[in-house]
């Protein structure tokens, strides 16, 4: 046998792998998630953070774009305002399906310490959220840590599933 | 949803505690002749315009004017008497005391190191002139009051609100305004986005920020143990890990039990 022949039969050398098309999918939709960069107040701050090289977000694949026609997924990250809700709820509607959103530190998640007329109370009175992400403002590694959630959430759905009905659609 | 109507007329009057014997500290005033700069500015003054007050306080001279003469006043103290820089000016809200409004410039003169500070009473629905083509810093700022208090500006350009967005009800920095919004803010996304349908769906707005109840899956999670939107938090398994226990495709689980703690620093 020739030296650089693959012997197919031998020790289950063969170079298929096999498995399911949900996996398939999901394992790709995982591994590269981009955010559309949503800073809104000192939470951005940690966002940046979270991208810049001493956290990487590049090696889970999740690159940071302007666009939301090229996000999937959209970290709130600050103080969502009434006059903004509508803006937020536009760029939402704009991202492709599938698509998925973690409301980053205590101003998205409930308004936090801004109990105030100006405020919205948690940016799922806007639009449907997937994770929520406590903290005043989170640490990188918390974000990080949100962000396997969703991977380890996005395995555990179904690929060619349209998107199931969120809250608020 | 309602809110519950409650009358807000003399809300500044109510105070929930009053020390009889408690005087209200006063910021002592002086006489404007004690100054030799303020003496001649509010003489130089009275002879175009109708003072009505004029008085010492924390080194500003404070004089009243009428809301008529605002401009005039301003210019004459710009060109004239060498006060170049308006550095502030807004409202006060005097509604429930006087029915009126407090508006007031503050002006610095950088040659001479002295302040004064303009003030006039306008009613509640009485427009003042605006002074943006003296000074540029008014432009924006009789937009916030407008914003903020709902005093109107004559002869701005521009005449629109500054912070609060176009459609918004009401005017927040006016003392009858609740902090936490009246029935159109509190709705205004939802009415906004969704149209007041979808009130009965999204619900009012949850205010009250003590509440705490780690069983409520639906707006509460403890890190670590996330579940899913709704569910029995006291039926599943809530200990998360980041991955699932086989680990995934080209990433192997860590297990705490394979890990090596290294006490010795000096290895």
């Amino acid at each position: 046998m020739a030296q650089h022949k693959v012997n197919f039969s031998e020790n289950g050398g063969l170079p298929v792998a096999l498995t399911t098309v949900d996996k398939l999918v999901n394992w790709g939709r995982s591994n590269s998630l981009w955010a559309l960069t949503y800073g809104l107040a000192c939470c951005g701050i940690e966002m940046m953070a979270t991208g810049a090289s001493r956290y990487d977000f590049d090696r889970f694949g999740t690159i940071f774009r302007a666009s939301p026609r090229q996000a999937e997924v959209m970290v709130v990250a600050g103080t969502l305002t009434k006059k903004h809700a509508e803006f937020i709820r536009r760029l939402y509607d704009q991202m492709a399906e599938p698509k998925w959103v973690i409301s980053m530190g205590s101003c998205a998640n409930t308004g936090g310490m801004f109990n105030t007329y100006a405020t919205v109370q948690g940016a799922d009175r806007v639009i449907p959220v997937d994770l929520y992400l406590p903290g005043c403002a989170p640490r990188p590694e918390t974000l990080q840590y949100a962000l396997m959630m969703l991977q380890k959430k996005i395995r555990s759905e179904k690929a060619g599933k349209a998107q199931r009905p969120k809250r608020l659609v | 949803m309602m809110r519950e109507y409650k009358n807000k007329e003399n809300v500044q009057k109510k105070s929930y505690y009053t020390d009889r014997y408690w005087v209200a500290p006063r910021v002592p005033t002086f006489d404007p002749a004690t100054d030799e700069e303020f003496n001649s500015v509010v003489a130089s003054l009275k002879g175009k315009f109708s003072i009505n007050e004029a008085y010492i306080q924390l080194k500003h001279l404070v004089i009243y004017i009428n809301p008529e003469d605002n401009k005039a006043v301003l210019q004459y103290l710009h060109e004239e008497l060498g006060y170049g820089r308006l550095m502030e000016m807004s409202a006060i809200d005097w509604l429930a005391k006087s029915g009126e409004f407090e508006i007031f410039y503050e002006m610095l003169n950088v040659d001479k190191a002295k302040r004064i500070r303009v003030k006039c009473y306008i009613k509640e629905d009485q427009a003042i002139e605006s002074v943006q083509d003296i000074f540029r810093l008014a432009n924006f700022a009789e937009r916030e009051m407008f914003d903020m208090f709902g005093v109107k500006v004559n002869n701005h350009p521009f005449m629109k609100r500054i912070l609060m967005p176009d459609d918004w009800q009401g005017y927040p920095l006016r003392k009858t305004y609740p902090l936490q919004g009246d029935e159109a803010a509190s709705w205004y996304e939802v009415d906004k986005i969704f149209g007041k349908e979808a009130r009965d769906i999204i619900g009012p707005e949850i205010r009250d920020s003590a509440m705490i109840d780690r069983y409520d899956s639906e707006r509460f999670a403890r890190l670590g143990h996330e579940v899913a939107f709704g569910s029995d938090v006291s039926e599943v398994k809530t200990d998360q890990g980041y991955q699932e226990d086989g680990g995934v495709f080209l990433v192997r689980k860590l297990h705490k039990d394979d890990t090596k703690t290294i006490t010795d620093r000096d290895r």
